[in-house]
């Protein structure tokens, strides 16, 4: 909570995102967190000590990413013996970028790497040191189909005959409710949909499905299990059919339906698809970047998990291959690309990157809003939602106080 | 007792609005000698306020040396209530402006002893040395602030019963339930009001009529309270066409004739705030006399 005796700041001459509108307001903060302005007047009969001119700009929460591999060259499933220096790296470096809160995610795994990798991702407050916040990881396979592996290494692979005890065997259970903010899984391999509920009660980690070919009976009764969220739609699943619609028609359900990762890089999915998507289902959108090491590098070698990725005009497939391995977007990019394939607003595309994937986690009271007593992780963006100055915890993060170091890559 | 009548709500607002700018300025208020405003809520105001708060954000009037007092508040509602005075006055003025915090004030509806808070207000008001200007709107019964007909037209600052009629009119602010509505609230008397040494008020809308036609062509009355306005030595009714409805034609021309002297005959440049001529005429276009 704030202290009296923390400055106040004011964000003014902004139009801010708050109830699902840009308002012409100004936005207060105060000891890291969002501060109600009259109560800041009436009870503490004070006014800002600090006023900050957004030019007319856009004041927004931070962007949330949830599915993001690596970046600066670090891979979270990789880079086992460096994984405090790949988190430090990426999440300062994301938090330049104006996203303030992310899922680090890894690839399909052998267990010993997330006995290694992910005490590390745990969550961990964002801050001008930290960088961006972890939310905890998203942990994608391995208990996800073959047949829609994408670039996750097939050795690794597994089912759940023996249901919990085989996510256990794989992950530790106690290390998922520690450290993970939710699994991706395909409900179709063997065990894994009558685990769901399970895994759900017995660790609170969060249950998406995706890398699936699982038909709309499997994704319905998964989704009814609690799993909800569906990763990277349209990526790694069986592709739309009328009579059975798969896992991309859960958004065509009259009940309940599922928040939903899409990648807006547009090479992923097609603008079409998008905008289809969106009108399907506007409430659940989240855009991702499911960026991976390259991420803000040039093209070259780079890895995902054990994989080697080729990244040439700045789109990254398993070497080799045209199959994709991860974007090299920024959460903006996808933010401004999504209002160009969609013709959606801005409040619409600035909370598909805030507040649904902060509703999705559960975490809404707290992050993805600017609403009192949230934390203050604000952006300033400009007309064209291009991001001009960061604040995370109340404090303007800047390459002077925000230091990446790119991970040294061999010379290939 | 001067009436200023325009076409519309709007331009009256910018009237109102230019006026207490000029005002403020012409008092060129310090931290030893602030300029004191008593102000009302209500939708009346909402327009000043909007102009008020323009004038400032381009720099032509400061709120710094200015200290105001509310005219009233409900009673027993939560102050972050968006239906409280303390919320409206944040939202539509104070959060918009530089007024120090310590400048405001607005009576406290939920004070332990309601009594006391009324006494402590007129007191503070008193160690300003009063009220500079008074500005008001009215209700359709022509009460100011809550003094409602029947209030005495010397009564101070209290707790007053709110009547059934402001209570319904008032439910359209709380989900249409009547029991949600406050029953009590806290109010400057009419006395209170008439001692600040100008007062202003704000009549507009066809709902107004019979209540201004009462308050400025009937006698002094207390079921009229706004009437008392008439022994009041600097007194501005500033409305529009649609409140004139119910005068008569005579009351309109008489004041009407006013401002068209001031403009056609003697000339704006050569008239003080009040409608006083300022000093020795200096006329830009020689009246012709007819």
């Amino acid at each position: 909570m704030p202290s009296i005796s923390d400055p106040v700041t004011q964000f003014y001459n902004c139009r801010v995102l708050r109830g699902h509108a840009l308002v012409e307001d100004s936005l207060y903060m105060q000891g890291g967190k969002i501060v109600d302005p009259a109560r800041v007047f009436w009870d503490e009969r004070r006014r800002p000590d600090v006023r900050i001119d957004c030019k007319g700009g856009i004041v927004s929460p931070g962007f949330i990413d949830v599915q993001i591999n690596g970046a600066y060259g670090y891979d979270f499933s990789n880079d086992t013996a460096e994984i405090e220096d790949a988190v430090r790296n990426v999440s300062r470096g994301l938090l330049l970028q104006g996203c303030t809160a992310y899922c680090p995610t890894t690839v399909s795994s052998r267990p010993d790497v997330y006995r290694t990798v992910l005490p590390h991702l745990g969550p961990r407050a964002g801050s001008v040191e930290n960088g961006a916040a972890v939310l905890g990881a998203h942990v994608e396979g391995p208990f996800i189909s073959p047949h829609k592996k994408g670039a996750h290494e097939l050795a690794t692979l597994r089912t759940a005959a023996r249901g919990l005890a085989d996510f256990d065997a794989c992950y530790g259970l106690e290390n998922l409710r520690r450290h993970a903010a939710y699994v991706t899984v395909a409900p179709e391999v063997e065990g894994v949909l009558d685990a769901i509920p399970e895994l759900i009660a017995a660790t609170g980690v969060g249950v998406a499905l995706g890398h699936t070919n699982a038909t709309t009976d499997v994704v319905t009764r998964a989704h009814a299990g609690g799993a909800g969220m569906v990763t990277h739609l349209f990526n790694a699943m069986h592709a739309f059919h009328q009579r059975d619609p798969g896992l991309v028609g859960l958004l065509g359900s009259a009940g309940p339906r599922p928040f939903y990762g899409i990648i807006c890089d547009g090479v992923h999915v097609h603008p079409h698809s998008v905008r289809i998507a969106y009108y399907a289902h506007p409430e659940g959108a989240c855009l991702v970047t499911d960026a991976m090491s390259a991420q803000s590098l040039p093209n070259g070698r780079y890895k995902i998990g054990e994989m080697d990725v080729d990244v040439h005009g700045g789109h990254a497939y398993i070497q080799g291959t045209d199959t994709f391995a991860g974007s090299t977007a920024t959460l903006a990019e996808c933010v401004r690309n999504f209002i160009k394939f969609t013709g959606a607003s801005q409040v619409e595309a600035l909370e598909n990157a805030t507040l649904h994937p902060a509703q999705m986690l559960g975490i809404a009271d707290r992050k993805g809003t600017l609403e009192h007593g949230a934390d203050a992780d604000v952006l300033i963006l400009d007309a064209g939602l291009h991001v001009q100055r960061v604040f995370i915890g109340g404090v303007e993060a800047t390459p002077d106080n925000v230091h990446v170091s790119e991970k040294k890559l061999p010379v290939s | 007792m001067r009436l200023v009548i325009r076409d519309n709500a709007a331009t009256v607002a910018d009237y109102v609005a230019e006026y207490i700018k000029e005002r403020i300025l012409q008092f060129e208020p310090s931290a030893e000698r602030p300029f004191v405003i008593g102000l009302p809520t209500g939708s009346s105001p909402i327009g000043v306020y909007k102009r008020l708060v323009a004038y400032h954000r381009d720099g032509i009037l400061s709120f710094k040396h200015v200290v105001t007092f509310n005219m009233d508040e409900y009673v027993g509602l939560p102050r972050d209530h968006p239906e409280s005075y303390h919320s409206f006055m944040w939202e539509h003025l104070f959060k918009h402006v530089d007024i120090p915090p310590e400048s405001v004030n607005i009576l406290d509806g939920n004070a332990a002893d309601l009594q006391a808070e009324c006494e402590r207000y007129e007191a503070k008001i008193a160690s300003y040395g009063g009220i500079e200007l008074f500005l008001g709107g009215i209700g359709p019964d022509g009460h100011i602030a809550f003094n409602e007909p029947g209030s005495s037209l010397q009564s101070r600052t209290r707790v007053k019963t709110l009547a059934y009629e402001t209570i319904i009119a008032n439910a359209r602010f709380f989900g249409g339930d009547v029991s949600k509505v406050p029953k009590l609230a806290l109010t400057v008397g009419v006395g209170t009001v008439m001692d600040a040494r100008e007062v202003v008020v704000i009549i507009t809308g066809a709902s107004k009529a019979i209540a201004l036609a009462k308050c400025i062509e009937e006698g002094v009355n207390h079921m009229w309270t706004v009437s008392a306005i008439q022994t009041h030595p600097r007194s501005l009714i500033a409305c529009d066409d649609d409140a004139t409805l119910e005068l008569h034609v005579k009351t309109v021309r008489y004041f009407k004739s006013i401002e068209q002297v001031q403009d056609e005959m003697i000339g704006r440049e050569n008239l003080g705030l009040y409608g006083q001529v300022a000093g020795p005429l200096r006329y830009t276009v020689i009246p012709s006399g007819n």
